[in-house]
């Protein structure tokens, strides 16, 4: 133990950069990630496509939606073969309109991404609120939370996103339904994944709130609103991030069908799941690489994200430490 | 007694939980409603610069008086003064902030009463700027350090988390952030109960030690009768609710009234190993949903009377001690 | 005493890899013997590795924790090297457990008796009236107020108290040579730790039956056993009859240890203080375990480690003399 009796000195509240990484480096779930090559694969997969959808305008060969960059000549080019027309190759091959189906990819896991992290931070930050209010407060404001969720969870998630998205396009003036599909689809996703953040989150949140950590917190009289954001909330983190995390891959595969059953991203700013329903029209005629492709690298982010989650999940659960 | 002035007056505390089934249930199966009583008209009087002890086993109400004590739980009835004001009837926000901070609380588990998330002189500085005590950052810092150094710990720790202490050094950090508004009075529930004797030797030292320096009154909570007598100059005995003796320590381990107090007594291991002839423990502790009529110990009492079956016994002062009994032992 | 011991360990070592590939230590190098109707006491203070060993005497190691050296001889034969169907056959048969959690110990959706009965028929050859009739007799035994009708009420009628009686009673089942039992009182009130104290005590001798009591709280062991081994940091550092351990103990460690328990029945004005911690697995000192914190500290004390010798009655792992560690005073000496 350190024990002293010499004159207090003064105390740094914060360590250095320095000390920080090094303390992350060392720490357990650092330590468990450097041991699961399963878990690498998987982030490196996801780092790949993070990349390529960030910069993909710098990286794709063309603008697959800038009409003029189009050429109906290189329709249908099948990968790496040479353009009977032009002699140009293309990596992945062309549709029928002459797009780079490499460039599509990079484009429409931009949109895919995109729409999937902003759901889930909607869903997320509507969620944990409404669950820790429920979990600390309780009372009718919990039954009132609470009860909404659970009905909410007894449709199934995407036929709930189908009603709230086709419920908000009535809404819409049709001259701006295009511009604001992605917001809306964004919306729809969002409030329909939020119950599984408030149910997880009202759960701790009630074991903390019986904690003594928290019981010290109101002795010294501090606000409800401050106990919640400063002692209960960092510790609820946890299980949300696991739930974010796999709830962001339902999240890209929920754009996906929604895009693919055509209610989801106009085809001017076409996803992943848009590609794919494009894609599948070609797939009896022999063009099997429109179709392929964009499923290939949907189904790598979607897989690779779960992996992910379920390690984190492992890694943070207390039990297998 | 002592002539010091009372820092805290309980008078008439009462505290009833509702622990009946949903009314829904209790409509269709036929159920009636039932209550918890977890304390019930318990009065003491803590003068400053003492220990008060609150002895009981499972049931007893022990630790809900240190709730509604620190505000926690509110009372059902009775009132309770703090340096002569009733604080039930504080309403202005600011004095209550005032009065909070001179009083606060040790827990039982060093292990889940810091927060995971938070460094230790986060921890010990929430209360110095909830207070308001003081302003710039680097008076907090070395207040911190003080306060650490206080509870005989490196101020170097401060950058460390709970997790990175065992039990007895988070029970120092515990105690720091309990001083750090400078109280007059701190309640203690079980402080050492999750602790190793060795540990607890430390932690017992240094509350003494504190108490001296600082002219603490602690309301003092445990299951413990070793670690009560080691702290405490005056023990209050619970049994499922009510206080049913109140006396000198010196007065209730060497002559106690209640014949539950002589039981408890008999019951601590004779780590002396002295042979003495003690009475074995009758019964068991009743429910405290459905306490036994009259007074609540007469079904385990060898003493009991008629009288004891139909007639809750009143406080009535025996020497220097009050019992509730009908039949006191040694009057 | 000529009499061969019911149960001997020698030299045991558990160790616990770790995730990150270090391997733990948790019990070091213990060695006792245990005769016929004797109740041991194992004593120390969490992380001591007390209830490790009770698990690996049972061959109930969690694991991935497993005995790395030494033996356990039960009557003379090795227990430690079993396959699991004699283990399972010896545990529960020859070998009862106590353990410290009276609602865990029992499966909530079937009643006591029908628990109990499981447990006879498993290890004796008994017709199912047989079997219910001694489940009753071992009810009574226990001190459970009318046997003939609790039998069949289900674990969470019953209160804390009676919870461990019944648990005592199912460790009891087979007439075991030996039970271990784990903190059997520490999650009990003082009035039915009493009780329970009572019960065992009782069981002792009546039926000549041995205990290895393992607890962290010295009164019990001065209520119930005959000898009593302290330990620390996975090893024993003093081991002797229960009377001279308590009211004369010999190593630093056990001295400072009696004298920070707060005595019931005198006031003092401070106790003893041990300065610092039990040490972590991860970081047990070299030479004695106990060095950083010890009063009387030597040089040698910091490079080996001392093997245990018999002083007195007792026998003591430590490197003062015979006459240091006589001396009453060592007490004031180590307190300051």
């Amino acid at each position: 133990m350190t024990e002293t009796s010499a004159a207090p000195a003064p105390v740094r509240t914060r360590p250095s950069l320095r000390e920080r990484i090094a303390a992350a480096w060392d720490s357990d779930i650092a330590y468990s990630f450097r041991h699961s090559p399963v878990t690498i694969v998987a982030a490196v997969i996801v780092l790949l496509l993070l990349f390529g959808a960030i910069f993909g305008p710098w990286i794709a060969p063309q603008n697959p939606f800038d009409p003029g960059s189009l050429n109906l000549m290189e329709g249908k080019t099948a990968p790496l073969t040479p353009n009977m027309f032009t002699g140009k190759t293309f990596l992945l091959g062309t549709d029928d309109q002459g797009r780079d189906v490499f460039s599509t990819i990079l484009y429409g896991s931009r949109v895919s991404l995109f729409v999937g992290f902003a759901a889930v931070a909607f869903s997320m930050v509507l969620g944990v609120t409404l669950g820790l209010i429920a979990g600390y407060r309780g009372g009718w404001l919990d039954s009132v939370i609470m009860r909404t969720a659970d009905i909410q969870l007894t449709f199934e998630s995407l036929l709930v996103a189908l009603m709230i998205f086709g419920f908000t396009r009535t809404l819409i003036p049709p001259g701006s339904q295009n511009e604001l599909a992605v917001p809306v689809l964004i919306l729809a996703i969002g409030l329909a994944e939020w119950p599984q953040y408030a149910r997880t989150v009202r759960g701790v949140t009630m074991v903390e709130r019986n904690k003594e950590y928290v019981q010290a917190a109101r002795v010294i009289g501090l606000h409800p609103a401050i106990i919640m954001m400063r002692h209960v909330l960092p510790n609820v983190l946890g299980p949300v991030l696991v739930i974010a995390t796999l709830g962001l891959a339902l999240a890209i595969i929920a754009e996906a069908t929604l895009s693919f059953l055509g209610v989801g991203v106009p085809p001017t700013q076409p996803s992943l799941g848009t590609l794919i329903r494009v894609g599948q029209e070609y797939i009896v005629s022999g063009e099997w690489w429109i179709l392929l492709f964009p499923a290939v690298t949907l189904l790598a982010l979607a897989l690779a994200v779960n992996l992910l989650g379920d390690w984190l999940r492992d890694v943070l659960n207390p039990k297998l430490r | 007694m002592s002539d010091g002035r009372a820092l805290l007056e309980v008078e008439g505390l009462r505290r009833v939980f509702d622990v009946s089934k949903p009314w829904l249930n209790r409509v269709i199966e036929g159920h009636r409603q039932q209550f918890l009583h977890a304390v019930d008209d318990v009065s003491f009087a803590i003068p400053a610069g003492r220990t008060f002890a609150l002895v009981g086993e499972s049931g007893s109400g022990k630790s809900t008086i240190a709730r509604i004590i620190v505000g926690l739980i509110a009372p059902s009835a009775g009132t309770i003064r703090f340096d002569g004001a009733d604080i039930a009837r504080i309403k202005n926000p600011s004095e209550m902030r005032q009065i909070r901070r001179r009083f606060q609380m040790i827990f039982q588990d060093p292990y889940a009463s810091l927060n995971p998330r938070m460094r230790v002189a986060d921890i010990i500085a929430e209360p110095i700027r909830a207070f308001g005590l003081l302003g710039d950052t680097a008076a907090v810092q070395h207040r911190v350090g003080e306060l650490l150094a206080l509870v005989r710990l490196d101020p170097r720790d401060g950058l460390k988390y709970p997790h990175e202490f065992s039990g007895g050094q988070r029970q120092r950090v515990a105690i720091a952030r309990a001083l750090a508004g400078n109280p007059q009075f701190l309640v203690c529930d079980e402080p050492t109960s999750a602790l190793d004797v060795s540990v607890q030797a430390q932690i017992l030292n240094l509350m003494r030690d504190l108490q001296e320096q600082f002219g603490l009154t602690y309301l003092f909570i445990s299951h413990n009768l070793a670690v009560v007598r080691h702290m405490a100059s005056e023990v209050g005995v619970l049994y499922l609710g009510r206080l049913v003796e109140v006396a000198t320590t010196h007065e209730l381990f060497s002559a106690p009234r209640h014949p539950y107090t002589r039981m408890l007594l008999d019951a601590v291991p004779d780590l002396a190993m002295t042979g003495r002839v003690r009475t074995p423990v009758q019964g068991e502790i009743p429910s405290p949903i459905d306490r036994p009529q009259g007074c609540h110990f007469h079904p385990r009492c060898d003493v009991a009377k008629d009288r004891c079956r139909t007639e809750a016994p009143a406080a009535r002062s025996i020497g220097a001690a009050t019992v509730r009994c009908h039949t006191p032992l040694g009057a | 005493m000529a009499e061969a011991p019911l149960l001997s360990v020698k030299d045991l070592v558990v160790e616990f890899p770790t995730r990150r590939g270090l391997v733990l230590r948790a019990v070091d190098g213990v060695s006792f013997e245990l005769r016929q109707g004797e109740v041991l006491g194992l004593v120390g203070e969490s992380g001591a590795g007390k209830s490790i060993t009770g698990a690996a005497v049972i061959g109930l190691l969690e694991p991935p924790g497993r005995i790395a050296g030494g033996e356990v001889r039960l009557k003379g034969e090795r227990i430690d090297q079993l396959d699991r169907g004699a283990m399972r056959r010896v545990r529960g048969g020859r070998i009862g457990m106590v353990f410290q959690d009276p609602l865990t110990s029992l499966n909530p959706l079937y009643t006591v008796g029908q628990q109990l009965v499981e447990t006879i028929q498993t290890h004796l050859p008994l017709s199912p009236a047989q079997a219910r009739q001694r489940a009753v007799d071992l009810l009574v035994e226990v001190g459970i107020p009318a046997a003939e009708r609790r039998i069949d009420s289900y674990p969470h009628e019953f209160s804390g108290g009676m919870r461990q009686r019944v648990i005592i009673a199912l460790a009891l089942a087979a007439e075991p040579e030996l039970v271990i039992a784990d903190e059997p009182t520490t999650a009990l009130d003082v009035s039915v730790q009493a009780q329970v104290i009572a019960v065992l005590k009782r069981l002792c001798r009546e039926k000549n039956m041995a205990i290895i009591l393992i607890t962290h709280d010295m009164g019990v062991i001065a209520e119930l056993a005959h000898r009593v081994a302290v330990m620390y940091a996975g090893r024993i550092v003093e081991i002797g009859p229960v009377r001279d351990v308590v009211k004369a103990p010999r190593h630093p460690y056990t001295r400072g240890l009696m004298g920070s328990i707060p005595d019931p029945a005198a006031e003092a004005d401070r106790l003893t203080q041990i300065p610092g911690a039990m040490p972590r697995l991860n970081a047990i000192p070299s030479g004695c375990a106990f060095n950083p914190r010890c009063a009387s500290v030597l040089d040698r004390c910091r490079r080996e480690r001392p093997s245990a010798r018999v002083v007195g009655s007792s026998e003591v792992a430590c490197w003062l003399d015979d006459e240091q560690l006589r001396r009453s005073d060592l007490q004031a000496v180590v307190a300051r």
